[in-house]
């Protein structure tokens, strides 16, 4: 959160956004950037096992949308935790069933008391709600101040591109590649 | 819709890591006994399907740059107009309207936080609402996908 912008190479900043957008579904999927940035396939797909390695990339493979698979339910359950159980019982939602993601974030008194944010998805509003009974039981958190908000409509969805190719800290790659199309946001 | 035992397998796989090789859709085909071919043929099914996002990564915005997620609080009369002017920002990657009294929620990401809070500025100024600023402190489980 909020760290300075870690300067990559500009080959891994190449890789990166490839990856944002999508590798080609082709034999050889890196071998048209490897071509324009004057390196080998073989660093590429090491460069991105590095990236992994050193978690500037969350995961890597398949980025699947769950919606068209039939979990059409998706809920933030957000959660007043008290301070001093806060990295207790946020450790233990995290690994709850149902539970995709466990963050904790700033309160924002008097409008927002609420400092953990969960993401239970489902195929069915009916099935989320059964989801957070079991764990509200389970866990016995039914006393601890929660709110629901399901997802009613998406009105922008573009996976996370963090890096922006017109911004100002890529400008010295765009020599590299050339002129391409700016997908962002 | 409902998946083969041989697309879930390939579906579950490679949501974590991609193989690390110039040829990785043979490699996935290796693992699941599926031709390369067959392979891509499904992605690319799975792609026009809009199951399939992309074949690519998920970055970590605590190491690359910076993000926060934000919300709005807008009469409903006036909420899809103000959801529109948030998605103008090029910053905004994610925007949901949600069941709750703060009914627009969205994501922004930039260089630094100061490019963020200059965002969030603006969309204060141009809509009149000001929003929640609800940086991640710290994450208790990382999405690794999706077990289908």
């Amino acid at each position: 959160m909020n760290a300075p912008f870690n300067p990559l190479s500009p080959i891994d900043l190449a890789l990166l956004h490839q990856l944002q957008e999508g590798l080609p579904l082709c034999s050889r999927p890196y071998a048209k950037l490897a071509e324009e940035l004057g390196c080998s396939e073989e660093l590429l797909a090491e460069r991105l096992a590095f990236l992994q390695e050193t978690k500037q990339v969350r995961r890597s493979g398949l980025i699947i949308r769950h919606r068209p698979l039939g979990f059409k339910a998706n809920a933030m359950v957000v959660w007043n935790l008290p301070d001093e159980q806060l990295q207790k019982l946020a450790e233990q939602l995290a690994v709850q069933p149902g539970v995709t993601l466990c963050y904790e974030r700033p309160r924002r008194l008097p409008d927002w008391p609420y400092n953990l944010f969960t993401m239970i998805h489902g195929r069915s509003e009916e099935q989320v709600r059964a989801q957070l009974q079991q764990i509200l039981d389970r866990l016995e958190l039914n006393h601890i101040q929660h709110d629901l908000l399901f997802s009613e409509h998406c009105y922008k969805q573009c996976g996370g591109r963090y890096l922006h190719k017109d911004k100002a800290p890529l400008a010295h790659m765009n020599k590299h590649q050339g002129s391409k199309d700016v997908v962002h946001g | 819709m409902e998946l083969t035992d041989q697309q879930r397998l390939l579906l579950n796989q490679f949501q974590q890591q991609l193989p690390v090789s110039t040829t990785p859709y043979a490699d996935m085909a290796a693992a699941c006994d599926m031709t390369e071919a067959a392979v891509l043929e499904q992605l690319q099914q799975w792609q026009e399907q809009g199951i399939l996002s992309r074949v690519g990564a998920v970055l970590n915005h605590q190491k690359i740059g910076s993000s926060t997620l934000a919300a709005l609080a807008v009469p409903d009369e006036y909420r899809d107009a103000v959801a529109l002017q948030v998605n103008d920002y090029p910053q905004v990657n994610h925007n949901y309207r949600r069941t709750h009294r703060y009914n627009i929620w969205f994501v922004v990401t930039g260089r630094d936080s100061a490019e963020i809070d200059r965002v969030l500025e603006d969309i204060e100024q141009r809509t009149g609402y000001a929003p929640l600023n609800l940086p991640m402190l710290q994450p208790f489980h990382l999405n690794l996908g999706f077990a289908l």
